[in-house]
């Protein structure tokens, strides 16, 4: 599947907004940037596995409130910086 | 008297420095000549990102440590090993254990501190996080591990308190102060939570609050209701440290545990309020220290809008106005615990940074003040280093 990645993270990619990561749950998808990207996934994930809290991550149009959302084959994931203050 | 002869503590006749500014958008090396009469301002590193500390290890003269977030990303720790020139991300930044499912675990908001670990200990760092947490690094700042039980120590945890209880962008643990006689022997502070100290190399810990004052009403017998804003270490003599609390400025001679408000001393309408103290490199005399007006809601600004420093050369017995070249009214400054500094120079040069963008320095050790850069972002803090 694809995962759209925001500005602030595209150091850890390369520089690319797009990128392919492969799971069957939301966990699974980051482990595998993570192994792909090191470090992107502390940036969004706390330690205690919960999202930060500017940052929100969109399972085709839907929010995903955990780790544990399930995942299908052409799913597209956004992760997206929310508003944090000037 | 014992006293020890430090890096930090040699002379430096005509060394020229370099400040290390973290800001809330970014950070910036301003580099002055050997007179330190011309100085260079530097293009922003990491433009955008919140700095809240940035370090030149002295062992090496070239390592830089960054503790970095953003206003959407987690905390992590920058680190360069060519002055600034190149950066990398550390591979384990500071984080807390994870918890079982179903246990509130605690998470790293972002890295406040850093502080190099003795001289004799290369490449070992330490690190304090909001909410309070200490850290270490033994390979030079890539990857780090929570250091003594301080973290998940339940009286520690009780000291200190929530979220609530900290400062207004979270709690937290800073001024690591490491012995130069022994690297065992060992300090740290919380805001909220008192100052602490361990001579097992962070085995055991043990509060040293006796003397301190807290808000009034309070018990200072509780340790979670003291806020130690800085404590320093005299670089010539790891006896003495000197420390500028939320209630007043204090003294502490070991091997003595009860510290002194020397701040009593200060100018009556100007109190002894603020948030940096700054040590002499080589004179365990001579402090500086900025106020801030702490009156009714705690303004936390220059008292009456007229900023000036203070000095004592006599370990706090008396306290002399120094603002020759700071703005004569009207100027309502904060200046943050990290963002006031020495030099080693002699004389020594004095740098702060305000919340409003400007750095200011003395290059004859507070008796005239300049500006050096206006309109910087938000200044969290300034270190001067051998660049």
């Amino acid at each position: 599947m694809t995962v759209h990645i925001p500005s602030a993270l595209r150091s850890y990619t390369g520089h690319k907004s797009w990128v392919e990561a492969e799971g069957r749950t939301l966990a699974e998808v980051l482990s595998a940037l993570e192994r792909r990207h090191p470090g992107l996934r502390f940036r969004i994930v706390t330690e205690q596995d919960r999202i930060r809290p500017h940052i929100r991550i969109f399972v085709n149009e839907t929010q995903a409130q955990t780790l544990e959302t399930p995942l299908r084959p052409g799913d597209q994931i956004h992760i997206v910086c929310a508003l944090s203050g000037g | 008297m014992a006293r020890a002869v430090t890096a930090a503590s040699r002379p430096r006749a005509t060394g020229s420095v370099g400040l290390l500014i973290g800001t809330r958008k970014g950070a910036f090396i301003l580099r002055g000549d050997r007179s330190r009469r011309t100085w260079k301002l530097f293009p922003p590193m990491f433009l955008g990102h919140i700095i809240h500390h940035l370090v030149l290890d002295p062992r090496d003269g070239r390592t830089l440590l960054m503790a970095a977030s953003t206003g959407h990303l987690g905390p992590t720790v920058f680190r360069s090993t060519d002055r600034g020139k190149t950066w990398k991300e550390a591979t384990a930044p500071p984080a807390f254990p994870k918890v079982p499912e179903g246990q509130q675990g605690r998470e790293v908001g972002h890295v406040f501190w850093l502080t190099p670990a003795h001289a004799r200990e290369p490449g070992v760092w330490y690190a304090g996080t909001s909410p309070q947490g200490l850290f270490r690094s033994e390979d030079g700042g890539v990857s780090w591990a929570p250091f003594s039980s301080i973290n998940d120590d339940p009286q520690y945890r009780a000291w200190m308190g929530s979220v609530q209880d900290g400062t207004p962008d979270g709690p937290k643990l800073h001024s690591i102060l490491v012995d130069p006689r022994d690297p065992a022997h060992l300090y740290f502070a919380m805001s909220g939570g008192g100052v602490h100290e361990s001579r097992d190399r962070g085995k055991t810990w043990a509060p040293l609050v006796q003397g301190l004052d807290v808000v009034e009403g309070f018990d200072p017998a509780n340790v979670a209701f003291h806020d130690p804003h800085c404590v320093r270490l005299c670089p010539n003599n790891p006896d003495r440290l000197y420390q500028q609390n939320h209630c007043g400025i204090y003294r502490l001679d070991r091997p003595s545990d009860r510290w002194m408000r020397i701040g009593k001393n200060m100018p009556k309408q100007i109190g002894d309020i603020g948030f940096p103290i700054v040590l002499h490199p080589r004179d365990p005399d001579t402090v500086w220290v900025f106020p801030m007006d702490g009156g009714s809601v705690w303004p936390r600004v220059s008292p009456g809008g007229k900023p000036a420093a203070y000095v004592t050369r006599n370990a706090g017995k008396t306290w002399v106005r120094q603002d020759k070249g700071f703005p004569r009214s009207n100027a309502w400054w904060t200046v943050k615990r990290q963002a006031m500094t020495a030099d080693t120079n002699n004389p020594v040069g004095l740098y702060l940074g305000t919340t409003s963008g400007e750095i200011w320095a003395s290059r004859t050790g507070g008796a005239n003040w300049t500006c050096l850069a206006r309109h910087l972002p938000e200044i969290y803090s300034v270190e001067a280093a051998a660049l």
